[in-house]
């Protein structure tokens, strides 16, 4: 096909790392055995908030099998700093304290102290012996609670952002900004701005709506094994997003030169902005300064969802405007996120994409971020997006029915293009929103008949970004003809293999002649976290670049030995040529030596974030009313990739990301008891989908090429758990005419709701 | 010229005004050359002469990671906006 | 202060293993931290995902459900075992054909999931697979592929059989 040039880019090759995978033998942090290896277990707080008035670890130290233990006391007390943690900026005395809690702590499953011993067993038993003396604080539990002046404070010395400057007002709420587009006023109390535009408008649709705090989910715990050498250099095995992002926290909290700490990134199970932030990476590394032994540390599932993650709880007001003719005039959200212990900044996300898919002549939106006495926030795929596509989406599905318009038509007719500009300020990048909502619209799905009682369809669209951001690469040839790729990207789902294709597209290779490495942070050059859906694109571009300077070398050794210029020298289809005479890339390959030596070609890009990536969701539920079970009848997701690599891993992520977003739609929560103590830290009762919850999911890659990307690539890890909620809740509201405005969607809340309409 | 458009903390130190043209070829000279006109306004936006920490500089609706060496063009626009990641 | 370690002697991967253990080590910790066996994935610790599953006396079983001294005298079958020599096992060629895996944590639980239910059922419906894989989480995938990575599997089985 014309628009398929590509001999390698859009074929499905069995990935690199496949056989190790399916046999056990790929190695996850867990997996790590060193010679003389001892096992650490960490100590943690049973309140949610808590003074630590007194720390005494004695007996610990003198239980037999233990040999070290550490508190907050054991980190050092550099000056305090902003430090740069991928997801946003944090004072680096904040990211020390949640390392390890120095005189409070913030949440129940703070870390309070860790002891390394013989076994784990061991470990726990002697943990267990650590005495902590308390002086409970009342905690601070709800988003809205904790906005208020009286309310407990979580940090004493926290002050409010508010518009990018540092204020005087002391409080739980981290930061407040604003987003402002078109013509605005005063509001009628003084105190914000409104957008004008609510006076055209025939309907005017104001909800409230809430979410609740949910976790990344991912299979594989937490884990760390560190050697602190006696050469004073750190070592450390771990299941990070970034290797080179860890290995710089890791710095920063232990306070050394970053050269000091090498990161062997693992095998990662499953991460999802999960595993971007360090937890026992820098207990681990003092441990094992203080026993001179390697120290490894796996997290129990109960500490993962007490103590990492998990992703923000919000509450979320939207009011929009809408014309008879269908645009919409004027839209104002107020929205409010719970960082937990710490700020995260994950609102401002929320914003920067909540209205993103449409063309809003007048808008503001306001954003807080509000510390709770909950485990410290970290992202989770398309941070803050979901919870806003929830809101925006479930008022947009509203606006369309009172205008008596389809709900496609209605979005097409607002949807954003190349140009139009986004709320917080840049005008969209070329961008495949139209095309997604048109595939939506022309999916048989979508056309197909949907009959039957207390049945409805309900559909959502989906705004992420795609960072762009640094990344090395580094591609060695073989003199039998193949290639071996390092790179520094953390492989969570496949791009060794969707960064190799790229690679071998251009060098005329087969897929499986491209052998890909992950490497440490001391064997390739920096490269940054694989978030942001910008692996396959970034990455993949700094191989495409590798790829070429290859070529380039090689056309020299071609030249050598043809006597030619290298300009005179074509490559194509794995061919060098010249006139009539030609090479093979392999031919070539086996003459390296006696030309000059290795070739090894280098890529180091950092390139600009792409337009960013929409995905829709067409969901069919029929709803039980007597129980208000949601059965889930048929699911199709839809995305833009820009240009999809490898399509099966780009359906991977795309089945994934609506799994998660069907899990957040109608079970995940964490549930709280009254004195702040996560009630379901369990796997059994934090209800994560199975294969019965879900549908087969159906999927449509949209390719609107990124014009700038060598091969059109969009990332595709993120946006499509966008929609899925919104589209579930919608779909809903279809089969039996309530909507709830609450996430999850809980059969009881559905229940209720039926019956307060009967009365 | 290009385009600077300004965050709202800033509007204050241009009277209001939230978006100015100014000439330069990078987001560096942008910055230099508007803070002549507008004191104070380097000094928001930079920190040691980098830009601060959590702002990025988007320009014509790319996020880029050059920060100040990002090369403009006359019919560009630059904002500055929120660091973003992902998951 | 030593413990007590019983001494087990069981069958593992049609090898005869023997090792010692505490009482209260789970077979999991047993397999992964005696035996060196990590391809058995500790995701939960209490039965509730499913990546720790191994197959024992024919019977699918969450290994950090089962004590390590409960393995005397049983066989037991972990990922480790599944392959054929060089080759692999057609269920792991078909979780790889048809991209069933992501992150690949609960691969070898899943794996072995569908080698149990292969053996019990050996052309089962959608519903019969998704019934039972479902006491294995898979965050990454949404199942779809993994669903059709055993009706593969399935599939090439029996045409072995004939």
């Amino acid at each position: 096909m014309s628009d398929r040039p590509y001999e390698v880019i859009g074929t499905r090759p069995v990935r690199h790392d496949g056989a190790d995978k399916v046999t056990g033998r790929a190695k996850f942090g867990a997996d790590v055995r060193l010679p003389g290896m001892v096992y650490g277990y960490v100590l943690r707080s049973p309140h949610a908030h808590a003074r630590i008035r007194r720390l005494d670890t004695t007996r610990a130290e003198q239980f037999p099998g233990v040999l070290a233990v550490v508190t907050a006391a054991d980190l050092p007390e550099s000056p305090d700093r902003p430090v740069d943690l991928v997801e946003g900026t944090l004072p680096l005395r904040y990211v020390r304290a949640n390392v390890l809690a120095r005189d409070k702590v913030l949440y129940k499953g703070h870390a309070v102290a860790a002891v390394a011993a013989v076994n784990r067993h061991v470990a726990e038993e002697a943990a267990s012996l650590i005495e902590v003396d308390y002086e409970p604080l009342p905690a601070v539990l709800d988003v809205l609670g904790a906005m208020r002046e009286d309310a407990p404070r979580v940090h004493e010395d926290l002050r409010m952002r508010e518009f990018g400057e540092t204020t005087e007002r002391a409080g739980n709420i981290a930061e407040h900004f604003r987003f402002v587009l078109g013509e605005v006023e005063p509001s009628p109390t003084g105190e914000g701005l409104v957008p004008k535009g609510f006076a055209d408008a025939d309907v005017i649709v104001e909800r409230e709506f809430r979410t609740a705090m949910v976790h990344q989910g991912y299979l594989e715990p937490q884990n760390a094994t560190a050697l602190w050498n006696q050469d004073g250099r750190v070592y450390v095995w771990t299941s990070t997003q970034g290797a080179f992002s860890a290995r710089e926290a890791i710095a920063w909290v232990l306070d050394l030169p970053v050269s000091r700490v090498c990161v062997y990134p693992m095998e990662v199970g499953g991460a999802f902005g999960g595993k971007i932030r360090i937890y026992l990476e820098p207990v681990a590394a003092l441990l094992s300064r203080k026993c001179g032994r390697p120290v490894q540390i796996v997290m129990p599932r109960r500490d993962v969802f007490e103590a990492t993650g998990p992703t923000p709880g919000t509450v979320i007001r939207v009011k929009m405007g809408a014309r008879k003719d269908g645009r919409i005039s004027a839209a104002q959200v107020w929205m409010a996120y719970e960082t937990g212990a710490f700020p995260s900044g994950q609102c401002a996300f929320g914003a920067m994409c909540i209205l993103a898919p449409y063309d809003i002549p007048n808008l503001v939106i306001d954003g807080y971020d509000v510390v709770v006495n909950k485990p410290s926030t970290a992202p989770y795929r398309a941070p803050g997006a979901t919870q806003a596509a929830f809101a925006a989406e479930s008022v947009v599905d509203e606006l369309a029915e009172k205008l008596g318009m389809d709900p496609i038509e209605f979005r097409l007719k607002n949807a954003a293009r190349e140009g139009t500009r986004r709320a917080d300020g840049p005008k969209h990048a070329r961008i495949g929103c139209v095309e997604v909502l048109e595939a939506m619209r022309n999916h048989p799905h979508y056309r197909a008949p949907l009959e039957g009682q207390n049945r409805g369809r309900g559909v959502a669209l989906g705004y992420w970004f795609n960072i762009g951001w640094y990344s090395a690469c580094t591609i060695s040839v073989n003199p039998d003809g193949t290639v071996n790729l390092v790179e520094g990207s953390v492989d969570l789902s496949g791009t060794r293999t969707s960064i190799a294709m790229q690679a071998a597209e251009v060098l005329g290779l087969r897929p499986d002649q491209v052998h890909p490495v992950v490497a440490d942070t001391d064997s390739i050059g920096p490269t940054a976290v694989t978030g942001g859906s910008r692996t396959t694109y970034a990455t993949g571009w700094a191989a495409y670049e590798a790829a070429h300077d290859v070529i380039r070398q090689m056309k020299q050794r071609a030249a050598m030995i043809w006597d030619v210029e290298p300009a005179a020298i074509s490559f194509e289809r794995g061919v060098f040529r010249t006139g009539e005479r030609t090479m093979t890339f392999a031919e070539l390959a086996a003459r390296l030596e006696e030309t000059g030596g290795p070739v090894i070609g280098r890529g180091a890009v950092n390139p600009a974030s792409a337009g960013g990536s929409f995905a829709g969701a067409i969901a069919d539920v029929e709803v039980d009313p007597g129980t208000g079970k949601v059965r889930l009848l048929r699911f199709t997701s839809l995305q833009d990739a820009g240009r999809a690599v490898h399509p099966t891993a780009v359906e991977g992520q795309m089945q994934g990301g609506s799994a998660q977003g069907i899990g957040w739609a109608l079970f995940e929560e964490y549930a709280w008891t009254a004195e702040g103590a996560m009630a379901n830290s369990s796997l059994l009762d934090y209800r994560e989908p199975t294969a019965l919850d879900v549908p087969p999911i159906e999927t449509v890659i949209v390719e609107v090429p990124d014009p700038e990307h060598p091969f059109g690539v969009r990332g595709v890890g993120e946006a499509n758990i966008v929609p899925p909620p919104a589209a579930i809740a919608n779909a809903v509201y279809r089969a039996v005419g309530v909507r709830l405005r609450q996430l999850p969607l809980k059969a009881s809340a559905l229940v209720d709701a039926l019956r307060a309409r009967e009365n | 010229m290009p385009i600077v458009f300004l965050p709202p903390p800033l509007l204050a130190l241009t009277g209001g005004r939230a978006s100015l043209e100014v000439e330069g070829a990078t987001v560096g000279e942008l910055i230099e050359n508007l803070d002549r006109t507008w004191p104070g306004l380097r000094d928001r936006l930079l920190d040691g002469g980098r830009l601060r920490p959590h702002i990025r500089v988007a320009v014509d609706g790319r996020i880029s990671p050059m920060g100040l060496f990002e090369k403009v063009s006359p019919a560009s626009e630059v904002h500055f906006v929120t660091a973003v990641s992902g998951g | 202060m030593r413990r007590a370690m019983v001494r087990v002697q069981t069958t593992v991967n049609g090898q005869p293993a023997e090792f010692l253990c505490e009482p209260r080590q789970s077979l999991l910790e047993c397999l992964r931290d005696i035996l060196g066996l990590t391809g058995t994935k500790e995701g939960c610790n209490d039965g509730n995902c499913g990546a720790c599953a191994v197959i024992m006396d024919g019977r699918l079983v969450n290994s950090c459900l089962v004590l390590g001294v409960e393995a005397e005298g049983r066989t037991i079958l972990t990922i480790e075992g599944l392959a054929r020599g060089s080759e692999l096992h057609p269920i792991q060629r078909a979780f790889l054909e048809q991209g069933a895996v992501q992150c690949g944590f609960c691969t070898p639980g899943l794996i072995l999931a569908t080698k149990a239910l292969l053996d019990r059922i050996a052309d089962p419906s959608e519903a019969e697979i998704r019934r039972w894989l479902a006491n294995h989480l898979c965050r990454c995938t949404g199942y779809d592929k993994v669903v059709r990575a055993v009706r593969q599997a399935a599939a090439e089985l029996k045409e072995a059989c004939r």
